[in-house]
């Protein structure tokens, strides 16, 4: 069987010089078990997957960390600095994520207002500065600001995350204009991070043409996850190959798909 | 004289075993070292130099690895 997505000729993601098989990047927290997570990932078809950098429980008698459930030979592990309110924190984050020996690559967060989760753009631009200077390929997380993304880039950021909406509430793209905006003016890949409730809104964000997405409640908190994944997956194709097939104008009157002509008397 | 210090790991205070190194330390906590990435006194020490570095009274050692995050 012949896919929209095989139909259509696309260039797969590349971030950083890397290349990936899958638009849709999946987050492993808030998850009601590991074994859903695993299943979930799974059914997404994402390559690339979030996880955070935290203490050791050091008071449980068998600590397991995500490693134990998620193969890194089989998915891209890409920290986060998730929960980090200065850049100084963040770039402490992402050193300690490296020495993990994964790879180089890092989703910087510099969270600036505790009840939006709204990115502190100043520190995002410090800290991403101080991280390329280390070698680090940077994702930055960031608001709709076109000329924010435009200073990201200029840093040497490997690609530039604007979000859908604030961090788990599931409102959607909310911006479409700004995120088109940005996409144009942006040669780095432009990942959508952050608010994607459903699969109509995966579907509507791929095609404003970003090159990505990257979600994690939304599967998390479904009722079931691994069907919400599936669901999500087909969405970014969907949305991809739309946008790649270019939608038709829209109209403020109807037009006849049948002929006019050769109508009976 | 005691023989052991206290050092704070992950923001608690805990006894270890005077001049015992940060190799020790995970063994005593029975960690893997490949497993964790060790912060001493906001350094990271790389794991081949974790049998190298000794702890000190009221030294700052973080214990962190992956955890689920979006």
């Amino acid at each position: 069987m012949t896919t929209a997505v095989e139909v259509v000729q696309d260039a797969p993601l590349t971030i950083g010089g890397r290349t990936f098989p899958s638009r849709l990047l999946v987050g492993t927290g808030k998850y009601r078990d590991s074994d859903t997570m695993v299943r979930a990932i799974e059914a997404s078809g994402a390559a690339i997957v979030t996880v955070a950098v935290r203490r050791v429980n050091l008071d449980r008698t068998k600590e397991e960390g995500i490693l134990y459930h998620l193969d890194p030979k089989k998915y891209f592990l890409l920290a986060n600095t998730a929960g980090c309110f200065t850049a100084e924190d963040a770039v402490r984050y992402a050193r300690l994520a490296r020495e993990a020996g994964f790879n180089e690559f890092v989703k910087l967060e510099v969270i600036g207002d505790q009840e939006t989760l709204l990115p502190d753009v100043q520190g995002l631009l410090e800290a991403a500065r101080t991280l390329v200077r280390e070698g680090f390929k940077v994702l930055a997380y960031t608001n709709e600001d076109l000329v924010i993304a435009l200073r990201l880039e200029d840093a040497g950021c490997a690609a530039v995350m604007p979000l859908a909406s604030p961090i788990g509430s599931g409102l959607g793209l909310l911006n479409p204009f700004s995120v088109r905006a940005i996409k144009r003016r942006i040669q780095v890949p432009v990942i959508v991070d952050a608010g994607v409730g459903t699969a109509s809104d995966a579907c509507i964000t791929m095609e404003q043409g970003v090159d990505g997405i990257l979600m994690n409640t939304a599967l998390a908190a479904a009722r079931d996850p691994v069907a919400m994944a599936h669901a999500m997956r087909l969405a970014v194709e969907a949305g991809r190959a739309a946008f790649l097939a270019g939608r038709m104008p829209r109209r403020e009157v109807a037009l006849p798909s049948s002929p006019a002509e050769g109508m009976l008397d | 004289m005691t023989q052991t210090i206290d050092v704070v790991v992950n923001g608690a205070r805990r006894p270890v075993a005077r001049d015992a190194t940060l190799l020790e330390l995970l063994r005593s906590l029975e960690l893997d070292p490949r497993a964790v990435v060790v912060e001493h006194n906001r350094r990271i020490v790389r794991r081949p130099a974790l049998g190298d570095v000794r702890v000190a009274e009221g030294d700052a050692i973080e214990l962190v690895h992956f955890v689920g995050g979006g």
